[in-house]
């Protein structure tokens, strides 16, 4: 029986999702609904990562069909990870909706639509289905097109056209791949497709399959150069949309990478040279136009595409030390930027503005909230002993080992380009003295806000603040998760045995 | 039948492209559900047509004995067409609410000039 709590936190989304549809228009009872279920979603997770953590790889046959022929859901250690860092980022932007979001908005199905895309992510990370991946990024991606579009103002459209034209390619570019897997091996489970790929004899038709699947998740990862969607959308929705966007959409994509290309396709060696081209470019373009940029989360967005290239950077080194990089950047990062676009919410309130050129003064007005972001801040720039730094003597150490010099340089030069980003950030909005901003008529202040609406906004940025911290003093405990995810991916065998019992 | 198929796929991946490499919203979308449909048509093919076989097993045997049409493409497919059925009335509505605020179908004049924000 244990194996069936693989599907709990993705259900109970789901029914969470369900229950608020009969409150659709009493906007208060969905919000607590969703903050007390989001907050038993945790409980949920730290259940089974506990169990998965102690047991090994869960494995559950749907319908108990068994394991090539029916759809198999497997939690093991990464997405048992996966799963629990996605229910605290949910909670947190749960605390942040009420507070932020605007009645008009919520009395259209933002939060039924935003436990579905929750869902949508769960699903994701404890399949082991190829298809029903597909399924599930379908999930993600209608309740996605929605919360970006709802509200209808003018810029919401534009980046909401972009959004959903180069998602939809995507999703139709990665079905094209998975038609010829099916041809070529005749069978869609994950684990499957790994013992069968090894026997394939006309590996061309593997290649260009795996191509297709590099270009799809691709473009939903947002690596170069299928980026452009992505800072032209992220700063259209209101902050809590691109703070949920931002820390679990992007990180859906490099999974599915992940998965499947340790599992299925790497082991060529022109794969593992593209995908380490590939993550350069990413690197160096993010973070050379994330200096470019006037928008705070436009600057952000294209921060995420910086270090999408450092995941993907340590998944074409592919080696222990690398591996266990990649995950535990991935753990690091989808907290830290949720918390950045949360951070980015945050100032817009208090200045009413997003703008670099208008910004200033934070620093002299509001010292302790300054003190709170710069723990952020320094994150994602990596200062030890901050959460940033560790994985990335993962990453470099793996890139040493595999004589990969060129990413090696990506990484340091990488981060060298988000202290600038960031170091421009802080000097132009919270130390330079503050400009005189007119004030907007109608526009709700942060100072305006009530004590409760306050501390919903501070809580959530603390609480990601404090997984942060944790990541960074808890180094130890996080790196011998990573380590044990690491060894997972690398010998797939586990996988393999685990789902098909053996 | 695999010729005339495969043809058929290649023709709408192709059109589909051409559409989607037009200035007009209109033809965006009607790119789109091109290549949506050369790709069930793809998954079809590729899961080998077999003609009169279907998958059932005879009574007296245990196992399959002969050929027989794989029925989980066309599974697939139905799922498929269902959320690309989804995702186009949703791409419809879209478009129709960003013809009227943008007031214009040309993906040129839709740009991001504004940085103004929610």
């Amino acid at each position: 029986m244990t194996q069936h709590i693989i599907l709990f936190p993705a259900l109970f989304q789901m029914f969470l999702a369900l229950g608020m549809l009969f409150y659709w228009s009493r906007t208060r009872i969905q919000i607590v609904i969703s903050v007390i279920g989001n907050i038993l979603n945790i409980c949920l997770a730290i259940t089974l990562f506990h169990t998965v953590w102690t047991e090994g790889t869960l494995v559950l046959q749907a319908g108990n069909w068994e394991a090539p022929f029916g759809i198999t859901f497997v939690a093991d250690t990464f997405s048992a990870t996966l799963v629990l860092l996605t229910s605290i980022i949910g909670t947190a932007v749960s605390l942040f909706i009420p507070a932020t979001v605007i009645r008009h908005r919520l009395k259209f199905g933002f939060l039924p639509l935003f436990h579905f895309l929750l869902m949508g992510v769960t699903g994701v990370l404890l399949t082991g289905d190829i298809f029903n991946l597909y399924v599930w990024f379908e999930i993600i991606h209608i309740s996605s097109f929605v919360l970006l579009a709802l509200g209808s103002e003018r810029y919401q459209l534009q980046g909401a056209v972009k959004y959903f034209t180069l998602n939809m390619l995507a999703s139709i570019i990665f079905l094209t791949g998975l038609a010829i897997l099916y041809g070529l091996m005749g069978t869609l489970n994950m684990a499957d497709l790994a013992v069968k790929a090894g026997e394939v004899e006309t590996d061309n038709l593997l290649f260009i399959c795996a191509m297709f699947f590099f270009v799809g998740f691709g473009i939903k990862s947002a690596i170069f150069p299928m980026y452009f969607w992505l800072p032209d959308s992220y700063h259209t929705p209101p902050t809590a949309v691109s703070a949920i966007f931002s820390g679990l959409l992007t990180k859906v994509g490099v999974y599915a990478i992940i998965r499947v290309f340790s599992l299925v396709f790497l082991g060529n060696q022109f794969i593992a040279d593209l995908v380490g081209v590939v993550a350069i470019i990413s690197i160096l373009s993010g973070g050379a136009a994330a200096l470019l940029q006037n928008n705070l989360r436009k600057v952000f967005a294209y921060l995420i595409i910086c270090h999408i290239g450092f995941l993907i950077a340590g998944l074409g080194i592919f080696n222990e030390a690398s591996v266990s990089g990649t995950v535990y950047y991935m753990m690091h990062d989808m907290v830290v930027k949720a918390n950045l676009f949360l951070i980015a919410g945050l100032v817009f309130r208090i200045m009413g503005t997003e703008d670099l050129r208008e910004l200033g003064g934070l620093y002299a007005s509001h010292p302790k909230i300054s003190l709170l972001i710069a723990v952020t801040f320094f994150s994602v720039i990596g200062i030890p002993p901050l959460s940033g730094f560790w994985p990335k003597i993962g990453l470099i150490r793996g890139s040493l080992e595999g004589g990969e010099f060129f990413a090696m340089g990506a990484i340091l030069f990488g981060s060298f380009l988000t202290l600038m980003a960031l170091a421009r950030v802080w000097s132009k909005a919270f130390w330079r003295p503050a400009k005189p901003l007119k004030r907007i008529e109608g526009f709700v202040y942060f100072s305006d806000l009530t004590t409760r609406r306050k501390s919903l906004i501070l809580g959530s940025i603390a609480m990601l603040t404090a997984v942060t911290l944790y990541f960074g003093f808890g180094a130890e405990q996080v790196q011998s998760v990573a380590q044990r995810i690491a060894t997972e991916i690398i010998d797939k065998n586990s996988y393999v045995n685990a789902v098909f019992g053996l | 039948m695999e010729l005339v198929l495969a043809i058929c796929i290649g023709l709408l991946y192709a059109a589909g492209i051409y559409m989607i490499l037009r200035k007009s919203l209109v033809k965006l979308i009607i790119g789109l559900t091109l290549l949506g449909n050369g790709v069930n048509l793809l998954i079809f093919l590729l899961g080998r047509i077999t003609k009169g076989a279907p998958p059932l097993i005879p009574g007296n045997l245990e196992t399959f004995g002969d050929i027989y049409a794989d029925p989980v493409p066309q599974a697939l497919i139905l799922t498929a067409i269902v959320i690309s059925f989804g995702l186009q009335s949703f791409a419809i509505v879209l478009i129709k609410r960003v013809y009227r605020i943008v007031n214009t179908d040309n993906l040129d004049r839709l740009g991001n000039e504004n940085e103004e924000q929610a």
